[in-house]
């Protein structure tokens, strides 16, 4: 339990998808300007990642890695499906935003006609594809790590997401230097953010 | 041929800095010069690949499942590429871990297909394909230049700041380890943004 | 032809996805054996680096058949030892050093009377290097985690099974300038002539920030990497701790040896 409990907190402030990894920037950068478009967006994210992470982690687990066919039967021991990985990943991220989405549709318009528009945005997040390769690439052991990693992350993004929009909000009335207006300063305010996350970094967990 | 098609991308419209795509991997790969070139080159070849692959298979797409198929043939040649890094550059794909993979949900590729590919030939689908992994790939070396030589001292991994400058040999030198770190990468673009601006100032926001 | 009809979509996204991992499967076939021979010479010139040897191997033309040549050279014997010291079968190249430590981590959580049973499943790993001189050198391994992923490395011991040879210790993404420091050439040299017994006790080589001067079971401690050198310092004694018996059958094998 305490396992879990500090790899969702490394997940959301040490390694914190925008500022650690600058994933997800294109769509960071393109929907900050209100806080709450972007906290529909960042919803959407959490969402996505905590679905789309157990599905990965149980598909990496019983067929993509080198030998996971054993349970077919002995003679698929071999068999190794790694090379496979990125395109199964995409696969499912899209196919389950798909599914998500009319799910959502169908069952609750509400949410729907709130966090809807976001969805399709989803699939070609790359915060949402790095979930699924982190979690290959550091080897998470059990479904629940893999579970609570994707909903960290995507509580990061949020949280990355929300102030972002917050601190823009305000910027609309201070005076930036023209040619830094817009794209230019929010670089550099995400710098700064940045910088200001890296003081996590010591956390021992 | 149609030259605009070619220089646009490079310069005018950047895909890095002004149409604001695929700055997810372009930061995280900009520590050292050696990933930059490779990630750009590999980010090259799989928009001008995929770009032309689409182009020529556009007319029987089926528009429902457009984006699937768009994202398999991405993937493709993604994958190809990651083969080939581990197989014969297997130290730089190991410094560019997740981040090849990432080609994939890279906003340019995506991007460029449907604005271009979609509705073009496969020649100039092509170039024009080549020519925004060129424009990604320039910012991302003038930034990996920057941050090596201010952050290690090195450049392509051969010393570049005389060793007697630093202050261990007796020096007044220090490398800037901030530089190597992941926030000074977006402030560096955020100044690239401001200098091209300050040229093309038809490009400023309101 | 309409593009639209459920049929043709269906038949569409099947052909792409039959043809798609038709092309992935013969490339990465392909191409497998010489990505596996990479991941063999890391690990060769891992296992080389830890005594010295294969110093030239980034400036070789061909750095596969270099380090290939260079461990046949010298690496004449490797084999897998179990907790009680004994020689068991199996290829100590191909063990993997992260399923042992999963191993390991399983023993100390486990119930007391389970330890046993999950002890006799531990394949340690141990290379028998001989030097230009003669010198045999004993390398045994390490693997643990460090703060952001792990850290593992190699330990070469003299004859003596006992005193330090030489080491080398990797990471896969430690902070740069602050844990990353376990890596260089500089952290490693402070291992040599460190020994791990005092008298017949096991102490192991301790990583510690201020070491004592002249104390043969402590290592100075990478400055700001706090975590990392923890980390590398319970690896190094969680895995001497399993090869203790075979230093010590070994050592007295080596005694014997010379008396007669």
């Amino acid at each position: 339990m305490q396992d879990l409990i500090s790899l969702f907190v490394k997940s959301i402030f040490v390694d914190n998808m925008v500022f650690a990894f600058f994933l997800g920037m294109c769509s960071f950068l393109a929907v900050s300007k209100n806080v709450k478009t972007s906290a529909g967006l960042g919803f959407a994210v959490i969402f996505v990642l905590g679905i789309t992470l157990p599905v990965n982690y149980l598909l990496n687990k019983y067929v993509l890695t080198p030998g996971a066919l054993t349970w077919l039967g002995e003679g698929f021991a071999d068999i190794d499906l790694s090379f496979l990985s990125m395109i199964v990943f995409i696969a499912v991220i899209a196919s389950m935003v798909q599914i998500v989405e009319m799910f959502v549709e169908k069952f609750s318009p509400s949410l729907y006609s709130s966090l809807g528009i976001f969805l399709p945005l989803i699939a070609v997040n790359c915060a949402v594809f790095a979930g699924s390769l982190f979690m290959q690439e550091r080897g998470y052991e059990t479904l629940g790590e893999a579970t609570v990693y994707g909903i960290g992350s995507g509580v990061g993004w949020f949280l990355a997401i929300v102030t972002m929009a917050a601190i823009r909000e305000k910027l609309a009335y201070s005076n930036v230097p023209k040619p830094l207006k817009g794209l230019g300063i929010t670089f550099i305010i995400t710098g700064l953010m940045g910088m200001a996350f890296m003081s996590f970094m010591g956390i021992q967990l | 041929m149609d030259k605009k098609i070619f220089t646009t991308p490079i310069f005018t419209a950047n895909p890095v800095t002004v149409l604001v795509l695929g700055i997810c991997s372009a930061l995280a790969v900009t520590a050292k010069m050696q990933p930059a070139c490779i990630m750009a080159l590999s980010v090259t070849i799989v928009t001008g690949c995929s770009s032309f692959l689409v182009s020529l298979i556009r007319n029987t797409i089926p528009n429902r499942i457009r984006i699937i198929i768009q994202l398999v043939v991405v993937a493709l040649f993604v994958i190809l590429v990651d083969q080939i890094l581990k197989a014969y550059v297997y130290e730089i794909s190991k410094q560019l871990s997740v981040y090849v993979g990432l080609i994939i949900t890279n906003c340019i590729l995506m991007g460029r297909i449907e604005a271009f590919a979609l509705g073009n030939k496969p020649i100039p689908s092509f170039i024009d394909g080549i020519a925004n992994g060129m424009g990604y790939g320039i910012i991302l070396i003038a930034i990996a230049f920057v941050r090596e030589l201010l952050g290690f001292g090195t450049l392509f991994g051969h010393q570049i700041i005389p060793l007697s400058w630093y202050a261990s040999n007796g020096g007044f030198y220090e490398n800037n380890g901030l530089f190597s770190m992941a926030p000074m990468a977006l402030i560096l673009v955020g100044i690239v943004v401001w200098i091209q601006r300050s040229i093309q100032k038809n490009l400023q926001e309101k | 032809m309409n593009t639209n009809n459920n049929l043709y979509t269906i038949v569409y996204a099947t052909l792409m996805v039959v043809a798609t991992a038709a092309i992935l499967a013969f490339v990465s076939m392909a191409l497998k054996e010489r990505q596996q021979k990479n991941i063999d010479m890391e690990t060769q010139l891992s296992i080389l680096s830890a005594v010295s040897l294969a110093a030239d191997a980034n400036s070789a033309d061909d750095k596969i058949a270099y380090v290939q040549n260079e461990y046949d050279k010298y690496i004449k014997n490797s084999y897998l030892v179990n907790y009680k010291g004994e020689t068991i079968p199996g290829d100590a190249f191909a063990v993997s050093l992260k399923s042992q430590y999963d191993l390991m981590k399983q023993i100390s959580s486990a119930p007391e009377q389970e330890k046993e049973a999950l002890k006799a499943r531990l394949q340690l790993p141990v290379f028998e290097c001989t030097l230009d001189s003669g010198e045999k050198v004993y390398i045994v391994a390490c693997y643990g985690a460090g703060l952001w992923g792990p850290i593992w490395g190699y330990i070469g011991l003299k004859s003596d099974f006992n005193t330090i040879y030489g080491a080398m210790f990797a990471h896969k993404g430690e902070t740069p300038g602050l844990g990353a420091e376990i890596a260089t050439p500089a952290f490693c040299a402070q291992f040599k002539g460190k020994s791990l017994f005092d008298g017949d006790t096991f102490e192991s080589v301790e990583v510690k920030k201020g070491a004592e001067d002249g104390n043969p079971h402590q290592v100075d401690a990478v400055s700001g990497g706090t975590i990392t050198s923890k980390a590398l310092s319970s690896s190094i004694r969680q895995w001497f701790e399993n090869y203790v018996p075979y230093l010590q059958l070994s050592a007295a094998k080596a005694e014997a040896s010379v008396e007669q």
